[in-house]
């Protein structure tokens, strides 16, 4: 389940490695940058292709399939065989067969198509809700972080609000108020992981704000706003890159299942968990319909877990989530 | 240490309290459940005002709200409005008790299955079956619920005809329910004990232990796992969270009629006094597994005490 595998992570690795995890010495990410300097130095000096052929085979492979699915859903109207959304009841629960790769669903439409279709539903609102709340949880990371004082105390508390509530719950609520409709779901995941990405980023703040370059800069006089975009936002690059690649899986997961659920994205709109959610009640006359996109969900989440590890190691961040 | 109980358990009241606040208030936001039905016209003026007396939803939001607490001091929780008048404390109650009929064997299962992969994962790093170990673990948190429940059910019932795949009747209606729930539980227990696992084989006194001539067995676990396990105490708190979140997949493909399945159910009916209570519960019950772990943690490790 998307909070268990995530939250789970967080809270095992973030409160046993750091006892005194509270003001972000846990992320030693400016601190383990000497030890690794020559290594990356070497690294540096190969060309593209000598790169890409020295990747471990497990990370070579999920990149092809990465691209490979980033090409399917960017060109789905070039790349999928036929219309997802055109029903045929003259072709109901087809096997596959040459006309149609993975046979028909229960009302005709095209499952190959129809999966490529959700596949781009599903990442898109995926990215949406990675870029959100990435957005969000740095703006008030670094508030936090920066400002101190009341302001901290107050994020802070909503941090570990959020934390304390499993994120489904407040997709929960959020849905029974505002109903189940696909702008519902959109909008709930834009929200869903900011609390994340704020601790983590307020932690990194408190101990950028320390560096040499940034007191001189307060001590020079720069305004909080300008100490923020050009000194502190730089040095957050790394980490935050790392903490999208590791919650987008998680957000992925989220979506998917919420729109198995059918509290997500709703029909005729194609998503990943939708479909396997109308699948389930097809399974004896055409399994595909279900096992197809969750053959792709699998595959993307194991993809996204070896990237996220690949890039991680390559970065040099220790990461607590 | 009793200062330290004393702060956590005012912060983890605290919170229940602001979940609460926001969950009444959010519900409250959208108009009555009723408004469906009247602007189909089911509902005369009279019967809709009868109605939200009845649900006590005439009344100023915030007098509802003191109600509420009132009520909730006194172990009432409201009435359902999908299946008329019955009490949400009472559904929950009978939801509860299924519920835990299902995690009562997923907790040991875990933990039974889930340690042993990890030292093994741990102790044979670079052979086979400590990758297999752990490519058995990452099967289980790579796959999300609702597809090991489908592919369980594919198998299982629909191919081999073995086991019933909704219900709660007999026994056999357990296995999938549970195997389903366990497989993340396994997984995430199985990789924190191996990371600490490993984390604690590197370190000086298990080198000296063992270069002092000690049976390997008792390095490995007395002085090993012993002190391996304390971090893995901090997952179970979210092992917890995470069997009510995953109740409520489960038991919605099963059909399976406990805690999940009941909340999912009157979120798709909007049915809010449910909802509320159904997430006022989840709230308790995961704020006070974490309030624990962080007890016996601290208990365990006295470092965490002075921070908090």
């Amino acid at each position: 389940m998307a909070s268990q595998q995530t939250e789970g992570e967080s809270r095992d690795q973030g409160e046993r490695a750091t006892p005194d995890n509270g003001h972000g010495a846990d992320l030693p990410f400016a601190a383990d940058q000497g030890g690794m300097a020559p290594a990356r130095a070497r690294v540096a000096k190969k060309s593209f292709a000598a790169k890409v052929a020295d990747l471990r085979p497990s990370v070579k492979l999920c990149l092809g399939v990465v691209i490979v699915l980033t090409f399917a859903t960017m060109f789905a109207e070039w790349v999928a065989p036929h219309d997802p959304y055109q029903p045929n009841l003259m072709q109901r629960n087809r096997p596959p067969s040459a006309h149609h790769l993975l046979g028909t669903d229960q009302v005709g439409r095209d499952i190959l198509s129809r999966t490529i279709y959700a596949l781009r539903t599903s990442v898109g609102i995926a990215l949406i809700g990675v870029f959100c709340g990435t957005f969000i949880g740095t703006t008030l990371g670094i508030a936090a972080g920066l400002l101190g004082g009341w302001t901290d105390r107050i994020i802070s508390g909503v941090i570990d609000f959020f934390y304390a509530v499993p994120t489904i719950l407040i997709m929960l609520v959020g849905i029974s108020v505002l109903g189940t409709k696909t702008w519902v779901l959109i909008l709930l995941i834009s929200f869903a992981r900011w609390y994340s990405t704020a601790r983590l980023v307020r932690g990194q703040v408190f101990s950028l704000r320390e560096l040499p370059s940034v007191e001189a800069a307060i001590g020079l006089g720069s305004t909080r706003r300008r100490v923020a975009v050009k000194h502190i936002l730089p040095n957050l690059t790394s980490i935050i890159v790392v903490d999208m690649t590791l919650k987008a899986p998680a957000i992925l997961l989220l979506e998917s299942t919420l729109s198995f659920l059918g509290l997500g994205v709703q029909p005729p709109l194609a998503s990943l968990g939708a479909m396997v959610g109308a699948g389930r009640d097809y399974l004896i006359s055409a399994p595909l319909v279900a096992l197809s996109p969750a053959l792709v969900i699998v595959t993307i989440f194991v993809c996204f877990q070896v990237l996220g590890d690949w890039v991680r190691d390559v970065s040099d961040v220790r990461h607590s989530d | 240490m009793l200062q330290f109980i004393m702060r956590r358990g005012l912060k983890a009241f605290a919170t229940m309290f602001l979940v609460l606040t926001v969950v009444f208030f959010f519900t409250r936001l959208t108009g009555n459940p009723f408004e469906r039905e009247s602007m189909m016209g089911n509902l005369t003026p009279e019967m809709l005002q009868e109605l939200q007396a009845y649900y006590g939803l005439d009344k100023p939001v915030w007098v509802q709200y003191v109600h509420y607490l009132d009520g909730l001091m006194r172990g009432y929780a409201g009435r359902s409005v999908h299946r008329v008048g019955q009490l949400v404390t009472e559904a929950y109650g009978l939801a509860l008790m299924k519920t835990g009929k299902l995690a009562i064997w997923c907790v040991p299962l875990g933990l039974i299955v889930g340690i042993p992969l990890g030292i093994v994962g741990a102790l044979r790093k670079d052979r086979a079956i400590g990758q297999a170990a752990m490519a058995a673990a990452f099967v289980g948190y790579a796959f999300p619920n609702f597809i090991v429940a489908i592919g369980l059910i594919l198998i299982f019932s629909f191919t081999l005809g073995w086991l019933p795949s909704m219900g709660d009747a007999t026994a056999a209606h357990y296995i999938m329910p549970i195997l389903t729930l366990s497989a993340a539980q396994i997984a995430s227990i199985a990789r924190s004990t191996r990371s600490s696992m490993l984390d604690v084989l590197s370190q000086d006194y298990i080198r000296t232990a063992r270069g002092k001539g000690m049976p390997r067995r008792t390095v490995t676990f007395k002085h090993a796992l012993r002190n391996a396990l304390i971090p893995v105490v901090t997952i179970f708190g979210t092992q917890v969270a995470s069997l009510l979140t995953g109740s409520m997949i489960v038991e919605t493909i099963f059909a399976w009629p406990g805690f999940g399945h009941l909340l999912i159910t009157s979120v798709q009916r909007r049915d809010y006094a449910v909802v509320q209570f159904g997430v006022l519960i989840t709230a308790a019950i995961v704020v006070t597994s974490n309030l624990l772990v962080d007890i016996a943690y601290s208990l365990i490790d006295p470092r965490i005490r002075s921070e908090a």
